[in-house]
Parts: C-alpha cells; structure tokens; sequence
C-alpha cells in the first residue's frame, strides 16, 4: 500500500508555519488548550484532596452518613463519577468546539474532505 | 504451607478442580489460537506487525486497553487488598482509573496524530532523532522489562494457588508453558494477534467479576451497606471500612501513599504499551473513542472489585484468605469458589491466566517494537533498513525477551517482587511523562531537557528503590538480610517525578541549541488536526 512513507511525501509543500500562524489554527489550539488545561488542573486536585483526606482526615472520611455507607466511600465513588462525567464533557465538547475546525484545516491541507469521523469522503484519498 | 488451615475443605477444594481450571484454560487458548492464526494471515507490513494495520475500532481498542491494563495484580491484588485491609484497597483502585483523564485529556489523541509505531517516534518528532529515541527506547524497555518481570513472577503464585502444583519445578514448567505460549501468540499474531487476545480475555474478565458482583449483592438483597455490614462483622473490626488501615499506620506509610498515588496518576498515560495501543486505529477520534470505553470499563471493573473485595471479607473471611496458598490473591478465587463452586472457580482460575497472558503479549510486542524500530532501524541501521528486516529483527527480539521472561519469571518466582508494578509506574511517570507534556506543549522545549529529564527520571527512580525498603531493611524486602534502605519510601514517585520536570525545564533553559521551528509548527498542526496521519489499511 506504501502508506509508510506516504505521510511525508504528501506534505512536503506544506509550510506548517503559515498554517500555525493562521486564525482558525490558532483558534482550534486555543479551544483545546482553555479546555483540556483548567480541567487536567481540577481533576488533578480533586484526586490528591481525596487522597488527602483518606491519609490524614480518617476521622471525617469514618463518618457515617447512611447505614455503613461512610463519608470515605461516598467521596470514593464521587471519583467514579467525576471521571466518568469529565470523559462525556470532553468528548461532547470536542465534537462541538474541535473537530470541526481541525477537519476544515485538514481539508485545506490535504485537499480533499472528510466526515465528521475523520474518513475521506472525496478528493485524492490515500 | 503447613501453616493451620481453618476453611480445609475451601482450600482442599481448590486443588480438586485442578483440571477443570486446566481444561477451561487450554479451551481459552485453543480458540485464541485459532483467532491468531486467522489474523496473522494479513500480516505483511511493518505498520500491521506493529499497529495490526490500524484497523481495530474505538471500541475494540478501547476494551484491548481494558485487556492489556487489568492485570492479574489489578483483579486478585485489588480484590485481596479490599478483603483485608479494606478501604485501602479500594482507594488503590482509584487511583488506577483517575488516571486515565491524564491520557484521554492530554495525550492519547495527539500521540495519535503525531506518531508511527513507538512512544519514541512522538518524543523524537521535533528534536534531534538519535538521542531521544535512544533514551525513549531504553525507558520502554526499562519499564516492560520491570513490568514484564512481575507478571511472570506472579505467574509462580498464582499456579501454586490454582493449580495446586507447589513444587518448584513445576511451577518452572507452567512458566515456560506460559512463556512459549505468549511468544507463539506475538510471533504469529503480531499486535493484531495480541489485541485479539486482550479483547477476549477483557470481556471475560468482566464478565467473569461482573457474574460474581451481582452473585454477592443478590445474597444482600442488593443492600451495599448491609454487605458492608457483614464485611465489618465477619473481620470483627469496624475499621475495615474507613481509610488507614494499610497505609494509615505511620507518617511515613501516610507519605508513601502520596508518592504512590502521584505515580499511579501520571504513569498510567506514559505506560509505553498503553501508548502503543493507540496506534491500532485509524484516527484519533477514534483513539478518544478508545479510551471512553477504556474508561468505562476499568471503571467499571474496579467498581465490581469493590464488592467482590467486600464480599470476601464476609463470605470466606480475612482468616482463611491469608493461610491460603497464594495469600491476599487467594481472595477473589476463594470467593468465586463459595459463590460458584468448582465451574466458577475454574472459570476465574482460567481468566486469571489469561490476564497474564494477555497482559505479557502485550509488554512484549511493545519492547520488540522500541527495540527493533527505535534501536535497531533508526540508530543501529541509521534509517537505511527496510521495513521488513524490521519486522524479521522485531520478531527476533520477541524470541530473545520471551525467553528472558520466562528465565525472569522462573528465577524470580517466590521473591517478594509485587513492588516492580509500581516502580514500572514511577518509571514511566518519571522517564516519560514530563518529556511527553513538554514536546507537546511547549515550544522551547529542546533536546537537551528532553534527555536530562529521561535519563534523570529514570536514574532517580530506580536508585530511590534500589535504596528503598522494598529491597532492603524490612522483613518484607527482597534482601531481608542487608540493609542499605537509605530513602524511607517504598516509591520513588514525590521525588523523581518533580526531578524529572525540574530536569526537562532545565536542560531546556540552558541548552545553547535551538530547535527547528518548521519541526515545531508542523508538530503542533498534526497533533491537533491529524493531518497526514495515516488511516486504516484496506486488505
């Protein structure tokens, strides 16, 4: 298929600084970047606050809040849903606010067009 | 194990269903084998040897990753700790599935767009090729080679428990069986072979938990507080279900857990056959797809090993768990057994030899691909190798590091080596991680940090467990006789990660060189559009 060493071959004349100056480049990194940042920042606390806790907080983290059910395995199962819910934001947000404009860049690039699941629909494929 | 064994007929049992735990697993390797075959026949190219022509799904990625990161430690450990020591077991767990925002938010994807077949390939992109790919290579192979190490040890255990098979010797033989059949699955199969192998033993190893939880919640009317209950009262000590237990007991054991969490978290996203997985499909939306269902399914699962934990503790009891052959592991066996009699216990017997099969395909496909595309191909044979002496030499590789686990597993087999899991954590928290971060976001970020902050994560964390007490100065260490514990902690984590970060800065802010700004600009584009990254070969 020679897919090897196609990738460079195809992108040879492309000045990837021109695009990275671009507005809509610089948007798309912008987005990413203002998401993924601020909430790897608060999952991160929000785990070692837990941590935390559950290391020198043991009374609080004992106490019963519903038959053996303890504010420790309550906070513990928060982080359950905290994960999972932090992973659907992402992927909602990243298929309203990225991946559009990162396949519009890549349409101009490469020359063809994509669907929204990043499969070539037309123009010069592989 | 001529220690008083209360619960006689359980563990008694447990040696009766020796051969239905065999005949479940031969039948487990029989129809794998039958599925490696079938998709070895596709196998001609480097990027189907090594990224099984990136032709696997998000989702049946996203449960391989589940396949390749449960371990047998992840399933009986987890299981076993929760059993005992309780709460701490569970907030273990925890930290093993948090992690997986680190690789979801900031890496998975723009690895995905940036890279070929190796961590190396993404590390080295944009600085100067022979130095960092030869530091990456040698980081994954640190960090396979101590992972890989604890699997086949734990291979030992684990036999003498379900087997029934204690004497040296035959524990040597299961070990090699395990070995061989590992090296045949990754020699003929190659990533796609593997990945097939992760995908099933995945679905039933959660199928297997997910049977067993909801077996031990139908007996507490589906009541967790009251299985909790009866979890406190059969271990006759309320504490079970607060923290503190296990590493509540002095300052040091309560600084240790933070210096293990620190590692859980950032490690997981640097594993290096973590990353590899990612290379399996064809783009990165579907490597975000990977991971949500990673995500899911470990959660999942470590939801699952809470009750299972708990449930062990009332139903079999801490008492019997810890007398029998194989100790905290027992647990989730033990269990299976009360809940399931013989057919589930040979069930989950079967899942947990798969698991160490599953998960020692993977380590090793990952170290003959650094070896062979990172070492050989691009520093030995300088770029002027083809693909497919790669392959041959990738295959060779597999040969050598099958035969060296199995020697590993086979010597070490008995130690006290559980501590390798999390220094392969450290390693890759420490080695990997700052250098994965700093050439992705930031721009400055030279050749220079790069290999000051994998070779000094890497140096700190090994010498911080080497003067550990996991090796020396405990009764629990691998040397018990010798003390030369100069570092308190049993993980190197709060230390070498920081250093790590401080070192790539450094070397950064110091190196005299520039790097190539082009290299930079295309960088950043291809991992935040994926333009040219490469889709799925058609067959």
């Amino acid at each position: 298929m020679g897919n090897e060493a196609q990738p460079q071959d195809a992108t040879a004349s492309v000045d990837f600084q021109e695009v990275q100056q671009t507005e809509r480049f610089k948007t798309l990194r912008k987005r990413h970047r203002s998401f993924v940042f601020p909430m790897a920042v608060v999952f991160l606390l929000w785990y070692f606050a837990y941590v935390l806790l559950a290391d020198y907080a043991v009374g609080f983290m004992s106490i019963k809040v519903w038959g053996n059910i303890n504010v420790g395995l309550i906070l513990g199962l928060l982080q359950f849903v905290t994960t999972f819910g932090i992973t659907a934001w992402y992927v909602s947000y990243s298929n309203r606010k990225l991946d559009p404009i990162a396949a519009e860049i890549r349409n101009e690039i490469e020359g063809h067009e994509f669907d929204k699941d990043g499969n070539v629909i037309s123009g010069a494929a592989k | 194990m001529n220690t008083m064994v209360p619960a006689a007929v359980n563990v008694e049992a447990l040696k009766d269903t020796t051969l239905l735990n065999m005949g479940i697993f031969a039948l487990f390797v029989a129809v794998t084998m039958v599925i490696v075959f079938r998709a070895s026949r596709n196998n001609k190219t480097a990027a189907d040897y090594y990224a099984a022509g990136r032709s696997f799904t998000g989702s049946q990625n996203g449960t391989a990753i589940a396949g390749d990161y449960l371990s047998a430690a992840s399933f009986l450990g987890i299981t076993g700790a929760i059993a005992i020591n309780g709460y701490d077991g569970f907030l273990y767990s925890i930290g093993f599935l948090v992690a997986w925002l680190v690789a979801l938010l900031l890496v998975a994807e723009l690895l995905r767009n940036t890279g070929k077949f190796t961590m190396a390939d993404v590390l080295s992109f944009r600085l100067r090729q022979r130095p960092v790919r030869i530091a990456a290579a040698l980081s994954t192979l640190a960090v396979c080679f101590f992972y890989l190490l604890a699997q086949m040890a734990g291979a030992g255990s684990l036999i003498s428990l379900l087997l029934g098979i204690s004497d040296w010797g035959g524990q040597a033989l299961v070990i090699i069986v395990v070995g061989a059949l590992m090296i045949m699955y990754v020699l003929i199969g190659g990533m796609k072979g593997t990945t097939w192998v992760q995908i099933i033993k995945a679905i039933l190893l959660i199928a297997g938990a997910g049977v067993m939880t909801a077996m031990v919640l139908a007996i507490y009317g589906f009541n967790l507080s009251s299985l909790l209950g009866s979890a406190a009262e059969a271990a006759n000590n309320p504490a079970i279900l607060n923290p503190g237990l296990q590493y509540g007991k002095t300052e040091t054991s309560k600084l240790d857990f933070m210096s293990l969490g620190l590692a859980l978290v950032l490690g997981t996203a640097a594993l290096p056959h973590v990353l590899m997985r990612f290379y399996t499909v064809p783009t990165a939306k579907e490597a975000r797809k990977s991971v949500v269902w990673a995500i899911w399914l470990i959660g999942l699962f470590y939801l699952f090993t809470l009750v299972l934990g708990y449930g062990a503790a009332a139903l079999v009891g801490a008492e019997t768990i810890k007398s029998a052959p194989g100790g905290v592991n027992s647990a989730a066996p033990l269990l299976a057994f009360h809940l399931g009699g013989p057919l589930l216990l040979g069930f989950i017997s079967a899942v947990a030899f798969a698991t160490i099969l599953a998960v020692v395909a993977g380590l090793t496909i990952t170290a003959a691909a650094s070896f062979a595309h990172d070492i050989y191909a691009n520093v030995i044979a300088k770029d002027k190798a083809d693909a497919t002496t790669e392959v041959k030499v990738a295959r060779r590789t597999v040969l050598v590091i099958g035969v060296l686990a199995i020697l590993g597993g086979i010597f070490a087999n008995g130690q006290n080596v559980a501590f390798l899991v999390a220094l392969a954590f450290a390693v890759a928290a420490s080695a990997n991680l700052p250098t994965i971060v700093y050439s992705l976001f930031w721009r400055k970020f030279t050749t220079q940090g790069a290999v000051w902050s994998m070779y000094g994560g890497l140096a700190a964390a090994i010498l911080l467990i080497t003067f550990s007490p996991v090796v020396s100065g405990a009764t629990t260490s691998m040397i018990p006789g010798a003390n030369f514990a100069l570092f308190p902690l049993s993980n190197p984590g709060i230390v070498s990660i920081p250093l790590a970060f401080f070192l790539g800065w450094l070397g950064t802010v110091l190196d005299k060189r520039r790097e190539d700004p082009a290299k930079q600009a295309e960088m950043e584009v291809r991992s935040l559009t994926g333009v040219v990254a490469e889709k799925a070969v058609d067959h």
